[in-house]
């Protein structure tokens, strides 16, 4: 089944406050997908460096693989979060630093990079997973999450979503891709990696193929309605057919697998909301 | 006038509370405070009371009802008056996937539009959609009359039986087996009933008539060498 949410907001003085209206939608979404849950937020970040999710073994395994990464690319400026850190190196140094990580085999792995995205993902209830990563005290301009209930592979970490599909860019999905492992195979051709059995990292590796041969984001979603056989809703972040609910105001556009996930938003009673029709693709920009 | 506020009194209490009213209860007429999009609100309803909902609710809404009048002030989410039996049920604002699905009986009234697969293998409900309703409404339809203001998406009518459609507006395309029909003053009254019960301000001439060629759950002697 799963659950999806996500929260685009439009008014800055919500911003210290995006983590607790992200968490509470995610806990609310529990029935929906209790296995794992995780998110993606977009907060602070500068053009010139490169903000790196990377998932370890636990606290102490990041302290080495941070010390490590310190030794040759200078300070990181880590923040911990549990098994998480989330480090900034300069953009020209990124590419050293991805080899670096594979040829060392640090067992650490990059979740997602970009210069204002951070992901978070974990199995177990979407509520353990908020509170382990602190998301409740989160701030950012927008954020999408997603709790899952797995029937296409594995309970695992790597299972859980968003999946990163590019320089700050990424995805969480509900539904199922009938097609999958003949498109993973087309996409691996086309130097796509994958490290999982989901159906749902295909579709970002289809994303991300699409985006680097020049197609922008909402391109790439509308020809993946053609490429893409299955039912499907995605919500991506970067700077839809199963059930979705939305909501707009002057001060967010939220998104979420069904209306309960919205109702504690502040404002929803005046909240315009609606369906998103299927098989058409939505897209926000900040002005 | 009972009031229960779903915000601080548990779903299932309310659930019971109505389930347990006796026939010739004269508590007739409940408010319903915060439903915030709580699932199966009001379902199983078999006492001919009134219910107002005051706020959007989730899946599954006044399902199975029979007898009772159900009135949501806001929008439903998927099945709403799922496999209703008699009563009536109307939303105020828009519907979810499935409205009316199974439907035996009652009147299902939804003031804007309704989404996929409305009136999905409805068995004789009465269902009108002021605005407009989604791709795949109708499948499998078998009895009773649907009728929509404004317009109708893909597929409208796929594999029916023997229901009637009747859409004001446009039809993006027809499923299997359904067709546009002359309407017989048999189906005219049908529409003329449903038009007067949910007090519509239009004519039945306004609307165009769909129901089954009936090919596809006749047998026909053509078709004999497949099986």
């Amino acid at each position: 089944m799963c659950g999806i949410a996500g929260l685009f907001l439009k008014n800055r003085a919500l911003e210290p406050q995006l983590g607790s209206m992200l968490a509470d939608m995610l806990v609310v979404l529990s029935d929906r997908g209790p296995d794992s849950a995780g998110f993606a937020i977009y907060g602070g970040g500068s053009e010139k460096d490169v903000k790196v999710t990377l998932r370890t073994k636990g606290a102490d395994h990041a302290k080495t693989i941070v010390a490590a990464l310190e030794t040759k690319f200078g300070a990181l400026h880590p923040v911990y979060r549990f098994n998480h850190v989330v480090i900034v190196v300069q953009a020209a140094k990124y590419p050293a630093l991805q080899a670096f990580l594979t040829e060392q085999h640090t067992d650490a792995e990059i979740v997602g990079a970009g210069s204002r995205m951070e992901i978070y993902k974990e199995i177990g209830l979407p509520a353990q997973v908020a509170e382990r990563f602190d998301l409740a005290r989160m701030s950012g301009t927008h954020a999408i999450g997603h709790t899952r209930m797995a029937t296409e592979s594995a309970v695992t970490t790597k299972g859980a979503h968003p999946f990163s599909t590019g320089t700050d860019q990424c995805l969480v999905h509900n539904g199922s891709l009938s097609n999958h492992n003949g498109l993973r195979r087309e996409l691996k051709r086309n130097g796509i990696a994958f490290s999982t059995d989901n159906d749902s990292e295909v579709a970002a590796g289809y994303l991300a193929w699409r985006i680097s041969e020049g197609a922008t984001l909402k391109q790439a979603l509308t020809q993946g309605l053609k490429d893409l056989d299955g039912f499907y809703t995605f919500v991506v972040g970067t700077e839809s057919c199963k059930p979705a609910v939305m909501a707009e105001t002057d001060d967010y556009v939220a998104f979420g697998s069904e209306y309960r996930a919205l109702a504690g938003l502040p404002g929803i009673e005046v909240a315009r909301v609606f369906e998103p029709e299927p098989a058409t693709v939505y897209a926000w920009e900040r002005a | 006038m009972p009031t229960f506020d779903l915000s601080v009194e548990p779903l299932r209490e309310l659930n019971a509370a109505l389930h347990q009213l006796p026939s010739d209860t004269n508590e007739t007429h409940w408010v319903i405070a915060h439903p915030n999009g709580k699932h199966a609100i009001a379902c199983g309803l078999d006492k001919p009371i009134t219910v107002e909902i005051n706020g959007h609710v989730g899946y599954y809404c006044g399902g199975m009802n029979q007898l009772a009048n159900i009135i949501v002030a806001g929008n439903a989410g998927v099945g709403v008056a799922e496999n209703m039996m008699s009563g009536a049920i109307h939303i105020k604002g828009d519907a979810s996937q499935s409205a009316g699905a199974t439907g035996h009986g009652g009147l299902l009234v939804i003031d804007g539009n309704a989404s996929a697969r409305c009136g999905i293998s409805m068995k004789g409900i009465d269902i009108v959609v002021k605005g407009s309703i989604g791709p795949m409404s109708a499948f499998m339809a078998q009895a009773g009359n649907l009728v929509v203001l404004g317009d109708a998406g893909e597929a409208l009518g796929d594999s029916i039986y023997e229901a009637r459609l009747f859409v004001r507006g446009s039809v993006a395309s027809l499923g299997a087996d359904c067709i546009e029909k002359e309407m017989s003053a048999e189906d005219r009254a049908a529409l003329d009933s449903v038009i007067a019960k949910a007090a519509l301000d239009v004519s039945a001439s306004e609307f165009k008539f769909y129901g089954s060629a009936r090919r596809l759950y006749h047998f026909h002697v053509d078709n004999v060498d497949a099986y």
